[in-house]
């Protein structure tokens, strides 16, 4: 449908420089705006079977004349009818949202004027380098001045040095500079100061932590599943590795296909698995009643639109229920990407916080004290096997049971690369392939005497899924035929016909009688609902009971051939019973009984409780994993589960280049296809993400959405420029930042004047800095750390700071109410990015933030009172204070508020500042003087030991100043 | 920027762009200077305000976890006749239950526990435990076909709420914020306040996502007023610091302010400033609109003995009429505790008991304070409850009834609705909606439409596309407007 207008852009001369009017600059949004819901991509709700996102549909004669003819607008439908004043006639409709300006109707009427040309719209297009205006200057630069000049207009000057080396510590590190890096970087006069400055803001590890925070907004990462239950998850290290990659500087591309697709790579390492963590960070509904298919489905759609806008820009949730309105985007073209998360194992079912795939994350101590422990686990159980062997040898009594275990002699499988082992017990486990169906064979030798009773029991074991029987989705088995066969020692084999079945549990239809019924369909099976956390065991009478002789060998064929695949005995047990009428009971006891193995048992007991605990106590990320047989995909009428309608299989948009693959498409070739050369759309989005972080806003001002409703952008050839060379140089994240940070565009200042002002409110053109509130976490670190006290350690589990009492348990109720108990000590003092966010709760003390429900990729920058109140009240921000003026007494006990403005300004005050800031400290002084209790009161604010070395009032009056000071807007703003 | 230093920088991007090497150029766009500038928003607005407004403030009885429709005001005399009967196949076809139902053969209908009577002189019927409900009931309009498309609480809740059910599209105040903005600059235009009945088994969650500004600016967002000392986060000032004190901080801090704002000349400079002033006016208007001190002992009495308690649903209701009173446009008062899957002859009479008496005291006190006739009352859940049984009918302690989102009931109430009426009807089980059937989508037109918003006209655009709380559906309710 859209390589027509691919090959219709062919034909298109090269841009005409005269002609005034752009489809793209300026007759689209119009269109877009006001026609293309009616008249668009979505032929659905397409009217009048007329579409004007195309040249052919706008040409295309019709009964009642044609709506665009090029070169003549008043031959041309669409330019009546949007001078209609006919209610009936005009266009858009008059109950449409808004009407036609005579600005817009004038261009439009240029536009047909001057021939009607259609053009792609410019994201869809690929990232071509545009050459430099002026080869001299920065790149960035020479792409700015080269709009500004015509205007009159020039780059602001550089802001002061003191300005410089605060925006770029907070850009680049989220934290302000401390006073050496201040003292040394004023008082350097080399020509690449600026550079060196840079290169060290680069290599600190707060680098990592600073571009993170963007990234677990857009991740939506959480420390709680969210929803009813919000149980808590294990995701930290996760976060712990976006750190890492970003602070290692991995090249964007991988960091992107590790987190896509890392499970996917030839030989992943756990580090690999470990990014793809990024897919399973979406909440997860263990809501009682509700439909597991239905959460699963939103789990998918989750992962497709977090990809979606990430990398791509694009609003793919409007494609949930119809083709997108304004872009050409398909409900295929959705559903169709849904097919690559769509393999997903998960269910849907349930609310485990480390819902499987998962991976454990083991500490470093872990790791050693879990390596010890398996070594010792080996050792004890060798010498067990030693021992039992040997009891073995000797051993002739049987033990007390009507039940004796069948030494299997010989197992064959109906499949080569399937195997089994006998266990200790007798019992045989499975290994190596994983057939769809199996049928097992197993021989051994009778003893002599009676036989009346065969016995099976089906056991679990930790190498089956979930702990369960079987390695299938479930761990759950069909056992369609159980046969017995007497085999002599002349090779005769007689089948021994078996009745009265017994099992310790049926599922459903799935009775024990159905291995008995000769039919391949029907079986014996367990499944309740849950994972498989018992044993499960069947027995079967002989029609005829016998008498066996010695060398008489049993043969037990146990077949798996229901449609349901893989579900075969993992591990099982042959027993049989020389009594008439056994109870099922317990199973057969091991044939070997010796004190000395028993204390071994319970020394293997205890490791093996003890290694279980490290596990359970082992963080598990959720990961990503495709099932091993394909799920099949279809389009969803309005996104509803139950709705299925066409199938579809994975693939990628139309307009989008196109998917190289071998066979069928994976998360792998997805994932690198997004960072193919040729893909048009990542390198700009991540640029422009990138462009917000460090100014405020993005090029163009709407990252999550690149598509053709989104600003054709002022600077449109320095988004491409920089995507360009983002891609040449490698995906390399920290030269395109270091590219960004040393132009002048960037060190510009941010003071601006009346006429500036009016002329470009919101800073456009970028002729001057962007000035901007900081982002609350930013402003929480910053406290932290001129309050000196702000703990450097790198990752680990989630930390809680103080937060007003009550609010977890507002949002939980009954037994099971949460109570938040905050952290001391150092665990206050770690930088914001690591305070435990509750999903259904989120810290306090985060205003403007994602809400980290689904990814959210802008910024939001309201001015609440309510992040004053938090700023001015809120105990963390007073003993900042508080901590802050003992740090600045120390530097300069003349004159500490100057000490402190200079910290949290890098700049002096100046004399007018100094006097206000003066008699603010007087008043509160004076205030403290007549109430000492109040200084008291205010010093015992948090944990922080109250200062020996100064009068009480002067540290409430020193800490009230400085808490205001911190309020000030240069001290919440980015300047 | 003007219309000819837009024309100079379009001519000039266009010379560049003609200059480089693909001719492919990417054509200067001056463009969105002009049209981004929030002038279109305004004509949003304007667009959507078209309407004659009724009401100028809401108040949101929202009742969490879905009270029973059948035990409450939809009485089903057949429910008696066929009280331990299977429900007859002909209602079930194509429904889907919430996974916590039993077998569908295994369903069999419950009669309502509690009597019914007529009440008024509109002759509503309200059931026995909904006493003092029954006589405001000339006063309410019942919507007895309401229907849904959700089946579980918290989808359900943010599809009402929000018109969508994931969390991440604005809510009701939220947009009532946004297209009709604020009434008192001291205090929250939007407001919620929580409670849940003590001793409640099953209790539901009060989500953040139920009073979300989702993509509009945050400020829309909903401000949770909390029980106790501190109604509002951080409102009080640290120990040690007293009010004089705090003003002197912040006249400080708006010197500084000032003079930074001469040095750099960022307009967002008196932002701050007036953002600041705001917080230190909350800090004396939330404590002085929480102390209920001043309220007569008739008030008091009308809401019942639980107003004493901070926390409850009465004094939340009383705290309602405070904030109407004062200005403050929407109020949602979140009441849990209704999600009788076991306790309907249990349970469900706390429910009543702590919601009956205030919700319809506060109707009284709006009324006879002149509020009720520019002020929309609503009381309502999520969805209604199955007219099958939930447990055996042996077990009469343990009778529960399942979620059900094809039938139930809200009741409106005071600005633009027309009073001492029922509208619409469940059929004669209560299992389907079938006369004048309203669903969420409607219900939500038509409250927009009594505050003089369209809402096919209020928009918000975010990822290109003009968001709506009906999203595209929804119909004005008209029976029901005065």
């Amino acid at each position: 449908m859209l390589r027509p207008i691919c090959q219709f852009l062919l034909f298109l001369p090269a841009f005409a420089a005269a002609a005034p009017v752009g489809f793209n600059s300026h007759i689209r949004p119009i269109l877009s705006d006001h026609c293309f819901a009616c008249h668009g991509f979505d032929a659905n709700s397409r009217e009048a079977d007329l579409r004007l996102d195309t040249a052919e549909g706008a040409y295309a004669p019709r009964d009642t004349g044609t709506a665009i003819v090029p070169g003549k607008p008043d031959d041309s439908l669409i330019w009546q009818r949007i001078n209609s004043t006919d209610p009936d006639e005009v266009m858009p409709p008059p109950n449409h949202l808004v009407t036609l300006d005579d600005q817009e109707k004038a261009l439009i009427r240029q536009w047909i004027e001057e021939g009607a040309t259609y053009e792609k719209h410019w994201t869809f297009l690929p990232v071509e380098k545009p050459a430099l205006p002026d080869g001299t200057h920065h790149p960035i630069d020479s792409l700015v001045t080269s709009h500004l000049e015509p205007l009159g207009l020039g780059l602001s000057p550089a802001a002061s040095r003191e300005t410089l080396i605060r925006r770029l510590s907070l850009d680049l590190r989220g934290l302000p500079p401390s006073p050496n890096e201040v003292n040394a970087f004023l008082a350097d006069n080399s020509p690449d100061a600026w550079d060196k400055l840079v290169d060290s803001f680069l290599a600190d590890p707060a680098f990592g932590e600073r571009f993170a925070w963007p990234w677990l907004d857009a991740a939506r990462y959480a420390d709680s599943n969210g929803f009813q239950n919000d149980a808590e998850r294990t995701m930290w290290p996760w976060r712990d590795w976006v750190v890492d990659a970003i602070n290692r500087n991995l090249p964007y591309d991988q960091f992107t296909v590790w987190q896509i697709a890392g499970d996917l790579l030839p030989d992943a390492t756990h580090e690999q698995i470990l990014a793809t963590g990024f897919l399973r960070n979406h909440a997860i509904n263990g809501e009682g009643g509700s439909i597991p298919e239905e959460n699963r489905v939103n789990y998918v759609f989750d992962m497709t639109e977090t990809v979606g806008t990430v990398w791509m820009g694009l609003t793919l949730n409007c494609c949930r229920c119809h083709d997108h309105k304004y872009d050409p985007l398909s409900q295929k073209d959705y559903y169709s990407l849904t097919a690559f998360f769509n393999q997903t194992p998960v269910t849907g079912a349930g609310g485990d916080p480390q819902t499987k795939p998962n991976l454990a994350v083991p500490s470093v101590d872990q790791r050693k004290e879990k390596e010890a422990l398996l070594a010792k686990i080996a050792q004890l159980k060798n010498e067990r096997d030693t021992l039992a062997q040997e009891v073995r040898n000797r051993q002739t009594a049987k033990p007390d049971s009507p039940w004796q275990c069948l030494a299997p002699s010989n197992v064959t499988t109906s499949d080569p690369g399937l195997s089994f082992r006998t266990l200790n017990d007798h019992s045989l486990l499975s290994s190596g392939n994983n057939p769809n169906q199996a049928t097992i064979t197993v021989q051994g030798t009778l003893p002599v005497g009676p036989l009346h009773a065969l016995r099976l029991d089906a056991l679990r074991h930790e190498s089956m899924t979930d702990g369960g029987i079987a390695r299938s989705d479930s761990g759950n088995f069909v056992l369609t035929s159980f046969e017995a066969f007497l085999v002599r020692k002349d090779g005769s084999r007689t089948k021994l016909p078996l009745q009265k079945p017994q099992a310790t549990f049926e599922q459903g239809p799935y009775t024990i009688a159905s291995a008995l019924d000769g039919n391949p369909e029907t079986g014996w099976a367990v499944y309740d609902g849950r994972p498989i956390d018992r044993d499960h065991a069947a027995l079967f009478q002989l029609a005829n009971p016998l008498q066996a002789q010695p060398d008489d060998t049993l043969e037990i064929v146990l077949r798996h051939q229901s449609r349901h695949p893989k579900h075969f005995l993992g591990r099982f047990k042959i027993s049989l019973s020389s009594q008439p009428n056994p109870p099922l009971g317990d199973p057969a006891p091991d044939t070997v009984n010796h004190p000395d193995l028993q204390k071994l048992d319970e020394a293997i007991k205890k490791e093996q409780s003890h290694l279980a605990r490290i596990d359970k106590e082992t963080p598990k990320v959720m990961v990503m994993a495709d099932r091993p047989e394909p799920r099949k995909t279809f389009i969803l009428a309005v996104g509803s589960y139950q709705a299925p309608g066409e199938q579809v299989s994975a693939a990628t948009p139309a307009v989008l280049p196109p998917l190289q693959h071998d066979s069928t498409p994976d998360r792998l070739d997805l994932a690198r296809w997004l960072v193919s050369r040729e893909h048009p759309l990542t390198s700009r989005v991540t640029v422009n993400r990138l462009w917000q972080t460090l100014f405020g806003t993005g090029l163009i001002k709407s990252p999550e959405d690149l598509g053709v409703q989104s600003e054709i952008p002022v600077h449109p050839e320095l988004l491409d420029w920089l995507a360009a060379d983002f891609m040449d140089s490698g995906w390399n994240f920290k030269k395109l930042v270091k590219t960004i940070v040393t132009s002048r565009v960037y060190r510009q200042t941010s003071q601006v004047d009346s006429l500036a002002l009016e002329r470009d409110p919101d800073n456009r053109l970028l002729a001057r800095a962007p000035r901007y509130r900081l982002p609350s976490w930013m402003i929480r670190d910053q406290a932290l750390a001129l309050s000196g006290r702000l703990v450097r350690e790198l990752g680990g589990e989630p930390v809680k700071p103080w937060q007003p009492e009550g609010l977890w348990a507002e949002v939980t109720f009954g037994g099971g109410k949460k109570h938040y108990v905050p952290d001391t000590g150092e665990k206050l003092r770690r930088r914001t990015l690591y305070t435990f966010w509750r999903r259904i709760s989120a810290p306090p003390m985060i205003f403007d933030n994602a809400k980290r429900e689904t990814c959210e990729v802008g910024v939001y920058r309201t001015n609440s009172p309510l992040h004053a109140l938090a700023t001015l009240n809120d105990p963390l921000y007073v003993e900042c204070a508080r901590a802050l003026a003992y740090r600045a007494q120390a530097l300069d006990a003349s004159n500490p508020i100057d000490a402190a403005f200079t910290l949290i300004s890098c700049r002096r005050p100046t004399a007018a500042e100094g006097r206000t800031i003066a008699r603010l400290h007087q008043d509160a002084l004076t205030h403290f003087q007549s109430k000492p209790d109040d200084a008291r009161a205010l010093l015992a604010i948090g944990e922080l030991p109250i200062s020996e070395t100064m009068a009480p009032e002067k540290q409430a009056a020193l800490t009230t100043t400085i808490l205001s000071l911190l309020n000030t807007d240069e001290a919440l703003t980015r300047e | 920027m003007t219309p000819l230093l837009e024309s100079q920088l379009l001519t000039n991007r266009r010379h560049f762009f003609g200059k480089t090497a693909t001719g492919l150029g990417i054509p200067a766009l001056a463009h969105l200077l002009t049209s981004q500038a929030p002038a279109s928003e305004d004509r949003v607005l304007e667009a959507a305000r078209t309407i004659a407004p009724k009401a100028k403030r809401v108040v949101y009885l929202f009742q969490n976890g879905a009270p029973s429709h059948l035990e409450l005001f939809d009485h089903k005399p057949k429910l008696a006749e066929l009280n331990g009967k299977p429900v007859p196949a002909s209602y079930m076809e194509g429904k889907r239950f919430s996974t916590m139902s039993a077998a569908a053969d295994k369903r069999r209908l419950l009669n309502s526990i509690e009597p019914f009577g007529k009440h008024g002189q509109s002759g509503a019927t309200v059931s026995a435990l909904m006493p003092y409900t029954a006589k405001v009931a000339d006063d309410l309009c019942f919507i007895k076909s309401m229907h849904t498309d959700q089946v579980n609480h918290a989808p359900a809740i943010n599809f009402f709420l929000s018109g969508f059910q994931l969390p991440s599209r604005p809510t009701v105040g939220s947009w009532l914020s946004y297209g009709l903005g604020s009434m008192n600059e001291n205090l929250p235009t939007f407001v919620v306040m929580t409670s849940v009945t003590k001793g409640t088994s099953c209790g539901q969650i009060f989500y953040d996502s139920y009073w979300s500004s989702g993509f509009l600016p945050s400020r829309h967002q909903g401000v949770k007023l909390r029980a106790g000392a501190s109604p509002v986060l951080y409102l009080n000032n640290p120990k040690g610091i007293d009010a004089s004190l705090r003003r002197r901080m912040l006249d400080g801090i708006a010197s500084l302010n000032e003079e930074r704002h001469t040095a750099v000349g960022d307009p967002e400079i008196q932002t701050r400033i007036a953002q600041y002033e705001m917080a230190y006016r909350m800090q004396t208007s939330v404590p002085e609109l929480a102390d209920i001190s001043g309220e007569s002992k008739s008030t008091l009495d009308l809401y019942g003995p639980q107003v004493h308690e901070p926390g409850t649903f009465a004094r939340n209701c009383l705290l309602a009429r405070r904030l109407l009173e004062r200005g403050t446009r929407y109020i949602q008062l979140m009441h849990a505790g209704w999600d009788q899957h076991n306790s309907l002859t249990t349970e469900l009479y706390n429910q009543c008991r702590d919601t009956d008496q205030p919700s319809a005291a506060l109707v009284q006190d709006l009324k006879q304070r002149g509020l009720l006739d520019d002020t929309l009352v609503i009381w309502g859940g999520e969805f209604g409850r199955t007219p099958f049984l939930q447990g055996t009918m042996e077990n009469r302690k343990r009778w529960g009834r399942d979620h059900h989102p094809y039938a139930f009931t809200i009741w409106m109430a005071g600005g633009g609705i027309k009073p001492g009426i029922t509208h619409g009807a469940s059929d004669d089980i209560g299992f389907n909606a079938v006369e004048d059937k309203v669903h969420v989508h409607d219900f939500q037109a038509t409250l927009l439409h009594l505050l003089g918003l369209d809402h096919e006209k209020l928009t918000y655009k975010f990822q290109g596309r003009h968001y709506r709380l009906t999203d595209v559906h929804g119909h004005v309710v008209k029976p029901i407007l005065a």
